[in-house]
């Protein structure tokens, strides 16, 4: 079979208040038709004035990827017809677009990314038994657009990149990357070498991008096998049939009218804002994980998964920075905090984290403890303190105490204390088990097995 | 009206009874807003009063070309796709001139398109000067109402010559300001790179104060020229000694009606007895520019008429499918749709509207250095007087109508037109260019033109009491 080709167009939704072209507020969630104004609404006489903030996220963006940043880019109106448009063009980024090459680390190799633009976003058309609405809240909204090299060759390489791109982003604060809520949104472009080209909308989720381009590069490897010829032409990712179906013909660049934007002078990026710009960006993740193994002596695979948020990373050396050791602190997040945040947890504070950590290993709370204090904190967002006052789970290492519960439960089990000093010493394992018990959990192991040990021997003989 | 002896209200009241009067004659408005204009005017008026802060114009009626938004009327560009639609805010010229109470909307060509304001979707605009002849367009009600004393003053806009050619038809003075003036937000586009907003006046001296109103810096519209707004007033003086003025020897030779050049040349030699320097230049591209300014317009018309495809705005046709709505819903007149058709295929290819912007540069770069020997051009506004609104013009010799005021358009150039004699008894007006943001310059050559000439006094007698 010949090799697909595939290549990816990423729309982000830049992390900014307002919309690229007007004031109005870019949470497109709102009751429908609030966030709207003549500007966005594309109402008659009205102009478009570009919102600067999402021109510096863009920049970011751009060098968060590598690319070159084109020194002025301009704008386009590209036209086409559809309700949700309300000007019956989108404002965007054609011949110059704002920048160009660029590449994205993957776990599976690099992806090329050939351009980084931005855009608008246009309405959402609403259908309802008594005819078609349309919200524009989200008409307006700054997009970035990512377009990848067409370098992928499967489903598996295009979802590890959609991951790698989106860590990156989250990173550098770009975008929040929901798939869900449609603040990234992935169309897919896919060939066999020597056939036409299809374009693949409507995926959801990675797992859909996955599995469209799977089936897709099977349908087409089919097709070419049997002779018959691949229409070039849009296609939807039918979750519930699991195939692609057909929407449109494939537009050309030539069906879309482009026409340089005459309200919009080209956008000039000086030298000293690239430089503002890069100076602004987070250490990425790549060089994070690999400064951590330097720094803190992780393994590769753990400095990996603790850089793999930006939150986790920064976490992890906030509580390195309080005085936890690198050991504890990447054992407590990737162990118990990962479960946690895994079943949906949001990250507790590192000043709360660090709080349990310094009773952790000063030894006043034990393992059981320390992990019921957590799920209280990924709860109820509390301090390791109060929940260990409220619960009583400070562990026992007072030496009276841990005597007196010692001599309770030798009192109370003359069986295996016999045992023991016939010189079977498993059953110790039984006295311990019986005295964390009466402890609720909270005598500290160590000091009682000792106190136990030294206990029986000193007991009394019977015979 | 600063001395109190006569208020906005009993101004406004004239103008609107006279507007009121002649509307059936003329069809100058597409809608008259008595209620609004005695609103404005009222409020001046207590103002007044009340010793308060007014804006120099305070009081001064006008009428608004109805492709510029007025906030709560109807906005239609002479169109029936806008027929119901009411802008929900204000034009920043507009806003403005707020205490400048509006008599109504202006009548035009449909969506400017046209040099007649025969393709307005509300009926044709008579020429105060001969009511069975055009007004010229695309400004033409804005035109007719002030040569007929409907409206002391009025704005308009001019993509390719809309307010310097129907100035000239109806004997008046039309002033279109360099690119980037006079902002555009609110302005419904022709063609955004090419469109400027300006003024129809009696007088240079008119021009001049609406001018300082409406001119200057506005963050609402990016293409908006960051330069400061000199004291246009200031530039009124008699005195043209010294003024090297450029007379385009093709033009002048060639232009069809022989009363309009030998009436801009005896101008000439006028302002030469005023102390002028008065040269032939050469402007040997015009009917290239006139190609080129097709090309561009008729494209980003294209573009900027694309909102209007009958979800939002007019008629809409009920069908279940979205393509036979779409093409239902088709309902602008027969000059749109041509240049609808003309503009998409030059969007379509990809040689039309760059070509147009390659001749663009060109003509731009020629008259920047033409103007590093001369201070202005001086050449008709147009090469045909007013034509009856009876006589069936084909498209092409309509558009002939722009062809000496389009440089203007392409290089951004300010431009002025003013009445400077007569051709069968129907007006005939000259244009002045000058360097852009040379407004000044402009005034002083058009001001010291009227001190010297009383064509911009003439009324025309058919509607005159
Ligand atoms: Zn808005």
């Amino acid at each position: 079979m010949t090799t697909p080709i595939i290549g990816l167009e990423v729309h982000l939704q830049l992390h900014t208040e307002k919309k690229l072209f007007c004031s109005c507020p870019s949470d497109f969630a709102a009751t429908p038709n609030t966030r709207v104004c003549p500007i966005c609404l594309g109402l008659p006489g009205t102009l478009p004035i570009l919102n600067q903030g999402a021109v510096i996220l863009a920049l970011r963006a751009a060098l968060a990827l590598g690319c070159t940043i084109n020194p002025i880019s301009s704008f386009e109106r590209k036209h086409y017809f559809y309700p949700d448009l309300p000007k019956g063009y989108q404002i965007t980024q054609q011949r110059q677009p704002l920048a160009l090459g660029g590449r994205v680390e993957t776990p599976v190799g690099a992806v090329d990314i050939n351009r980084l633009h931005l855009e608008e976003d246009a309405g959402k058309l609403i259908h309802t038994g008594g005819g078609t609405l349309i919200d524009f809240n989200r008409s307006g909204v700054a997009l970035v657009e990512i377009v990848t090299a067409p370098c992928l060759t499967s489903g598996s390489e295009a979802k590890a990149f959609l991951h790698s791109l989106r860590q990156v982003m989250l990173y550098a604060n770009i975008s929040d990357c929901k798939l869900e809520e449609g603040s990234l949104r992935c169309d897919a472009n896919i060939s066999l070498s020597g056939g036409e080209r299809t374009e693949i909308k409507n995926l959801n989720s990675f797992k859909a991008v996955e599995r469209a381009l799977d089936y897709e590069i099977q349908r087409q490897g089919k097709a070419q096998a049997q002779g018959e010829k691949i229409i070039p032409e849009t296609l939807r990712w039918d979750e519930a049939q699991a195939k692609t179906v057909p929407m449109r013909a494939k537009e050309t660049p030539g069906d879309y009218l482009f026409l340089q934007e005459p309200d919009l002078p080209p956008i000039q990026i000086e030298v000293e804002l690239v430089d503002r710009a890069r100076m602004s960006l987070p250490e990425l993740p790549r060089l994070r994980a690999a400064r951590f193994v330097l720094e803190y002596g992780l393994s590769q695979e753990r400095a990996k998964l603790l850089t793999a948020t930006k939150e986790m990373a920064d976490c992890f050396e906030q509580l390195v920075a309080t005085g936890a050791t690198s050991l504890g602190a990447a054992n407590l997040l990737l162990g118990e905090v990962s479960r946690l945040l895994n079943l949906g947890g949001e990250l507790p504070s590192s000043h709360q984290l660090a709080e349990l950590l310094a009773l952790q290993e000063a030894g006043s709370i034990s393992v059981t403890a320390a992990k019921e204090v957590l799920a209280q904190m990924f709860a109820q967002g509390e301090s390791a303190h109060s929940i260990l006052k409220k619960k009583n789970l400070c562990q026992i290492s007072d030496n009276a105490a841990l005597e007196k519960l010692a001599e309770e439960v030798l009192a109370r089990s003359p069986g295996p204390t016999e045992d023991y000093l016939r010189g079977k010493k498993k059953a110790l394992g039984f006295l311990m088990g019986a005295a964390m018990e009466a402890s609720q959990g909270r005598a500290n192991p160590v000091v009682l097995k000792e106190i136990l040990a030294q206990k029986i021997t000193a007991q009394p003989k019977k015979y | 009206m600063q001395g109190g002896k006569l208020s906005a209200t009993e101004l406004t009241e004239y103008y609107l009874e006279r507007s009121e009067r002649f509307q059936g004659a003329l069809n100058g408005y597409i809608s008259l807003t008595r209620d609004k204009a005695l609103e404005t005017a009222d409020h001046v008026d207590s103002v007044r009063r009340q010793k308060g802060h007014l804006s120099p114009l305070a009081g001064i009626p006008m009428a608004v070309k109805d492709n510029i938004a007025v906030r709560g009327v109807p906005t239609t560009c002479a169109s029936k796709v806008l027929a119901n639609y009411v802008s929900p805010y204000d034009a920043t010229a507009v806003e403005k001139l707020a205490d400048c109470p509006i008599l109504g909307k202006a009548n035009m060509d449909e969506f400017a398109m046209g040099s007649s304001s025969l393709t307005s979707a509300y009926g044709p605009v008579s020429n105060p000067w001969d009511l069975k002849r055009s007004p010229g367009g695309s400004s033409g009600g804005s035109a007719a109402l002030v040569a007929a004393g409907c409206a002391p003053f009025s704005l308009g806009t001019d993509t390719g010559g809309s307010i310097r050619q129907p100035a000239a038809f109806c004997g008046i003075t039309g002033f279109k300001p360099t690119y980037g003036r006079v902002s555009r937000r609110g302005l419904l586009p022709l063609a955004p790179s090419l469109d400027q907003m300006g003024t129809l006046t009696r007088s240079v001296e008119d021009a001049a104060l609406v001018l300082q109103e409406i001119c200057g810096y506005d963050s609402g519209d990016s293409t908006s020229a960051p330069h400061g707004v000199p004291d246009f007033s200031a530039s009124l003086i008699d005195d043209v000694s010294g003024f090297a003025i450029g007379l385009p020897k093709e033009i002048m030779e060639s232009c069809p009606d022989g009363g309009t050049s030998r009436a801009v040349e005896a101008a000439a030699r006028k302002l030469e007895q005023a102390g002028a320097r008065v040269s032939w230049v050469s402007m040997p591209y015009l009917d290239e520019s006139l190609a080129a300014y097709m090309l561009i317009a008729t494209a980003e018309a294209a573009s900027c008429l694309a909102r209007y495809d009958g979800v939002a705005y007019g008629y809409r046709h009920s069908s279940l499918s979205l393509e036979e709505m779409y093409t239902g819903s088709r309902i602008f007149g027969v000059e749109v749709r041509r240049r609808l058709m003309l503009g998409t295929f030059n969007l379509g290819t990809d040689s039309g509207y760059e070509l147009g912007q390659q001749a663009r540069e060109q003509i731009s770069s020629h008259l920047e250095k033409l103007f590093t020997e001369i201070d202005l051009l001086l050449l008709p506004a147009a090469p045909f007087i007013a034509f009856p609104l009876a006589e069936e013009l084909d498209p092409l010799t309509m558009y002939y109508n722009d062809v000496y005021s389009i440089p203007a358009n392409m290089a951004g150039l300010p431009a002025l037109a003013l009445p400077c004699g007569e051709s069968g008894g129907l007006p005939v007006g000259m244009q002045m260019m000058a360097p852009r943001f040379r407004e000044d310059v402009l005034l002083q050559a058009g001001y010291t033109w009227q001190c010297r000439s009383d064509w911009h006094l003439r009324r025309p007698r058919e509607v005159e009491l």
